[in-house]
């Protein structure tokens, strides 16, 4: 009837103009993301132009982050990216500065006893938290506290405050940490945030600190905004934006779509692989992640308790390959626990040993009793593609000496639960980093009665010379020591290092400042527009 | 009917039951706690378990069911141990969204497929209806994730029409809206082309019925009157399976979600799964098994109102 | 549920010969031409599908790599070639373990009823009501990632639907003259649910199965793109598309050419399907 598919047809175009109006308005007024971003690329161009139809408010910035931020009490923070975001809202007595070290922050200054085991602080004058309040002594005595487990049935909220004997006030601006070992390293602990008097029951909802940004809303799985705190002590460093939003971005994918389309004005964790992606149009600057990536090898289990074995697998590999496949080339290969940005310690030479020797690796194998290669298990997390490739690669390279690798993918909790906790595992690639960003981190762990000995590394020479590392108070020495230490990681091939990644930072051509620090940090407070 | 009411939904409550069982057993299988999300791979074993202790992991499972069971009868969901909320206000939060796509899909699968599947059945054999029934059979091998990214990629990057950016509906209701069409389009294609087929399908079967065939064989011609009959049973299945439908789209939608960003019910299910929060997943699969059996019992219901012919057996 | 009316579309007549044809003819021709190109992929590949190559990583589709590579170098249209075989291999062993296990529990709850009958439907109506990643998430922490683990997980799912289709056709029959008939004359319960009234369900279970064909091949690149599924170094199209996203901006043809792979599959099945059904006069 050609009535009926009049009226069929007719719904339908409704519809399409329906469909087409909903999305057209916001279509109608936005320029093309290449035009603008073409536009701001020659730095003419004000920053109203990236934002589509709106103009921004003030000034203000998007940033996209890859994990949710979930649990939001500063001295909980679990995970790097919570704690980068919360730097901007909230100080310690010290705080991370860009080069790894620690500036004061809600302290003026402090005083480190001859011992090494007290630390006296006195309070900076005119510091205020967020609700308009002076920070006190009894505020820093209690977040100290706190972070000591006085609200968590006496099980340290920051792990390295189990090392803390006493906290207290000296007058009305001073405090006095004394610790039950001697520590230089502690210090890089009191970036744990100061918060204010018994505010412990809602600081995970109502953010209260003493940065230069203060905290406006959090959605789960949306976006946490915060915005410029104008009472901020230190108004050389105030913050130039007005306004800034952290947009949870569930992929990759979604980073570059924001990118193009002018959602996101500052993508700080992209894979290196997206280079091609975003060259043009953006801002970009690449940066080592921090981490050491490797083939963590369970010294425990056979046939990797064999040095041979494990030799043979650093021979049989290509690192500056996997580097080329998974890093484009730009990441920095280690050769040990230990990773460039900590130019104190850092070995490059190390690197050069191992160099791939298809033949080596079969001799070394066969002096081990594997003549003929073996077969084995990684147990990779599947939520790192960058270590999904990376695996990929290495089964590809230990194909060539008869070891025949199986990828077993598995979700990251499992991973966590059975691999890093319970060493319940052949092999895995992961990164690890530092948890303080100091170098005996990457380095105590390898000690063969350490709880984060995830592969059971034995080593007695290694625990010898770890524990004189660590004793001794001359820096010379300590260094000569910890490089000791990265030397026999390397000679027994303890597992394979590879590399410290590559990550880029992508940033909105009109954007400026923006500043790399040594730890986990997005510090907006230097990020201005041009 | 109403006796048979009230045994449906005892059934109903029964299904929710083992459904929170079946989930209660799931965490105690898979490998993980919530420590690990929670306090982060580096914890100390005096951290891990002091909040094992404090939330209760340390119980028994069944102490555990029992305990979350009774609070949840009493309307207590519990805290969630990733953030710093309870339950009940993170699932709800979560499930507007949800509920606001679903809504929008519906409404696109309506548009899209009644039209179609009219035009199909009326030319049944012609161009038009083979054209309809191929791209109906393409738009369902689509893999899901593949037709989010597509549609994301064709209007926000190469169109420019769609500005990739959730807005709450607290915020700006129509951008809340204009953003939700197209998510709810990546989800509402497959569906409409399901429901083309059903509709194609079910008119022309009603067109072969014996009162269709006699009204032809009088020389009826196909009228607008034989039409409304025909219309009004093959109705029936349509509607029965649009109602199942809603129930699909809310718990299917944990895919599309991921694509497009939105912090709806599906995402936040995935993210409690992996970060082992058991009082979230918890509430959201009880709360999508109560949608798909609900939204079967409207089925079964809508089946029985509108064909008078299936008494309640 | 829908197909109580299964009649006969007679009066349509000679157009409906004309009609079936096309699907079906289109359809098996679609369907041939993937088997013939899953078979190739069995015994050959024009590079190894997990070989690595530092010089051709991100080729663009050339002579030399007709889909190009990925960002491995690993040749697309190899990989392709194995993942088709991967994918039909877990949708049809899916659809085996959900259509046997859901047949044999359909049909005994369907002839026979009673109060096992209402305990089983609940058990299936929790199961689909049961959110699926979770549920996959459980079989293979138990079992371990893998092919065969992940069929077993898929098959799980696919169990209640059998189940409940078939059940639904018993009802409809076990009540019908025929069977009646049967028992008066003494054939045993068995041969009546195998002999007497399989037969019957068998245009809605194959319609059933097309669809299922459907849903398991999507259901699997689900569970790929979800990170719970097949290992990458036996690729399956899900694997590969969900390994692609990430670069569907730089390397289009790491998406473009599976996803096609995947749609050819899929649409030779459902319009062989569709064929069958227009033969059968089923309804839906």
């Amino acid at each position: 009837m050609p009535k009926f598919v009049k009226r069929a047809l007719l719904l339908l175009v409704v519809f399409a103009m329906l469909a087409a109006s909903l999305c057209g308005c916001t279509g109608g007024t936005q320029s093309t993301p290449d035009e603008s971003q073409a536009v701001s690329n020659s730095g003419s161009d004000p920053s109203a132009a990236q934002s589509g139809e709106l103009p921004p408010v003030g000034n203000s910035v998007t940033v996209g982050i890859a994990q949710d931020l979930s649990n939001l009490d500063p001295q909980l923070a679990a995970t790097a990216g919570i704690r980068e975001v919360l730097f901007n809202i909230f100080e310690g007595l010290v705080k991370a500065s860009p080069d790894g070290s620690v500036t004061p922050a809600v302290a003026s200054d402090y005083k480190l006893s001859e011992d090494g085991a007290t630390y006296t602080f006195t309070l900076r004058e005119g510091v205020t938290f967020h609700n308009g309040k002076t920070v006190t002594v009894e505020d820093v005595v209690y977040s100290l506290e706190r972070c000591a487990g006085s609200e968590n049935d006496g099980t340290p909220l920051v792990s390295a405050f189990s090392n803390v004997s006493s906290i207290e006030a000296s007058g009305d601006n001073q405090v006095v940490i004394t610790l039950a070992e001697p520590s230089t390293e502690f210090i890089n602990s009191l970036t744990a945030a100061i918060i204010p008097k018994d505010s412990g029951a809602t600081i995970a909802t109502d953010l209260i600190g003493t940065g230069p940004f203060q905290f406006v809303s959090y959605a789960p799985q949306d976006n946490l905004v915060m915005e410029k705190y104008d009472g901020y002590w230190n108004q050389e460093k105030a913050a130039s934006l007005d306004k800034v939003t952290f947009k949870i971005v569930a992929d990759e994918n979604a980073m570059v779509v924001g990118l193009k389309s002018g959602t996101l004005d500052l993508v700080v964790h992209l894979p290196n692989t997206l280079l091609k992606e975003v060259e043009n149009d953006f801002t970009v600057r690449q940066n080592t992640m921090n981490i050491v990536q490797a083939l963590y090898l369970n010294n425990a289990v056979e046939p990797f308790d064999n040095e041979q074995v494990r030799q043979a697998m650093y021979y049989a590999v290509n690192v500056d390959e996997i580097i080329e496949f998974v890093c484009s080339g730009a990441g920095v290969a280690t050769g040990t626990s230990m990773y460039p940005n900590q130019q104190q310690y850092f070995m490059p030479e190390l690197a050069e040993n191992y160099q791939q020797d298809v033949e080596k690796a079969k001799e070394l194998l066969a002096q081990a009793g594997y003549p003929d290669g073996f077969s084995m298990t990684m147990t990779v997390p599947s939520n790192y593609p960058q270590h999904m490739d990376t695996a990929q690669v290495l089964i590809e390279q230990l194909k060539a000496v008869g070891i025949n690798a199986e990828l077993v993918p598995v979700e990251w909790q499992t991973w966590v639960d059975d691999v890093y906790r319970g060493r319940n595992y052949e092999s895995t690639v992961c990164g690890i980093a530092a948890d303080d960003m100091t170098a005996r981190e990457m380095l105590v762990r390898y000690m063969s009665d350490n709880r984060k000995n995830f592969i059971a590394f034995s080593d007695a020479e290694y625990d010898d010379v770890m524990t004189r590392a660590m004793a001794s108070t001359d820096d010379a020495e300590q260094t000569g020591l910890y490089k000791r230490a990265e030397e026999i990681l390397n000679e027994k091939a303890a597992s394979l290092w590879i590399q410290d990644a590559c990550e880029l930072a992508v940033m909105n051509p009109a954007l400026d400042g923006f500043t790399f620090y040594r730890t986990y940090v997005i510090d907006m407070s230097v990020v201005r527009y041009k | 009917m109403g006796k048979a009411l009230l045994k449906r939904g005892g059934l109903l409550i029964g299904t929710m039951l083992l459904v929170s069982v079946l989930a209660f057993t799931a965490f105690s299988v898979i490998p993980g706690d919530p420590t690990g999300s929670v306090l982060g791979t580096e914890a100390t074993d005096e951290q891990i378990a002091t909040f094992r202790a404090q939330n209760g992991l340390d119980l028994p499972v069944w102490q555990r069911y029992w305990d979350w069971l009774t609070d949840f009868v009493t309307g207590d969901f519990g805290d969630s141990y990733k953030y710093d909320m309870t339950v009940a206000e993170l699932v709800v939060t979560q499930a507007k969204v949800t509920l606001v796509m679903a809504g929008i899909a519906f409404a696109l699968i309506v548009a899209i497929s009644l039209p179609l599947g009219l035009i199909a059945a009326r030319h049944q054999g012609g161009i038009v209806d083979k054209l309809v029934t191929v791209l109906s059979q393409v738009a369902m091998s689509v893999p899901n994730f593949v037709m989010g990214i597509g549609l994301l990629f064709l209007f926000a990057v190469v169109l420019s029409w769609f500005r990739p950016e959730y807005v709450p509906i607290e915020e700006d209701l129509a951008g809340h809206l204009r953003f939700m069409v197209l998510p709810a389009l990546a989800v509402a294609l497959p569906k409409s082309a399901m429901t083309v087929k059903l509709l194609r399908g079910s008119i022309l079967g009603e067109m072969g019925q014996d009162y269709i065939r006699t009204a032809y064989s009088k020389g009826n011609s196909q009228g607008s009157a034989l039409w409304r009959h025909v219309l009004r049973n093959a109705m029936i299945p349509v509607v029965t399976f649009l109602a199942m439908a809603i129930g699909d789209i809310m718990a299917g939608s944990i895919v599309v979600e991921q694509v497009f960003g939105i912090p709806g019910l599906g995402r936040m299910l995935i993210s409690s799964i992996g970060n082992r929060d058991y009082p979230v997943v918890q509430a959201i699969v009880v709360l999508l098994a109560a949608v798909v059996v609900g939204c079967n019992f409207l089925a079964d219901l809508l089946y029985r109102i509108m064909d008078p012919r299936i008494d309640g057996r | 549920m829908v197909s109580a009316r299964q009649r006969n579309n007679s009066i349509f007549g000679k157009n409906m010969g004309t009609h079936r044809n096309w699907y079906l003819t289109i359809g098996m021709a679609l369907t041939a031409l993937m088997l013939i190109y899953i078979v190739i992929g069995f015994f050959w590949t024009p590079y190894a599908p997990s070989a690595i190559s530092a010089a051709d990583r991100e080729a663009k589709p050339s002579l030399q790599h007709l889909f190009g590579c990925d960002s491995l170098g690993r040749d697309i249209f190899s990989r392709t070639l194995e993942g088709a075989g991967t994918t039909l291999t877990i949708a049809l062993a899916v659809l085996a373990v959900g259509a046997v296990c859901g047949l044999a529990i359909g049909a005994l709850c369907g002839y026979y009823g009673g109060p096992v009958d209402a305990l089983v439907m609940r058990l299936c109506d929790a199961t689909a009501a049961f959110p699926s990643v979770l549920l996959a998430l459980v079989v293979l922490a138990v079992t371990g990632p893998g092919k065969y683990n992940v069929i077993g997980a898929l098959g799980v799912l696919f169990i209640p639907s059998f189940a409940r289709l078939v059940r639904g056709e018993f009802l409809k029959y076990r009540d019908r003259d025929f069977v009646q008939s049967a028992r008066l004359m003494g054939v045993s319960d068995l041969r009546i649910i195998f002999v007497h009234i399989l037969p019957n369900t068998w245009p809605v279970l194959l319609s059933g199965l097309t669809i299922g064909f459907n849903n398991a091949v999507l259901a699997e690149a689900s569970m790929s793109y979800l990170g719970i599924g097949v290992s990458p170094t036996e690729p399956s199209l899900g694997y590969m598309l969900k390994d692609a996203q990430g670069v569907f901006f730089t390397l289009p043809w790491c998406t473009i050419f599976p996803a096609a792979v995947v749609i050819l599959l899929i649409l030779g099945v459902g319009l062989v399907g569709e064929g069958i059904r227009e033969r059968m006069g089923v309804a839906s």
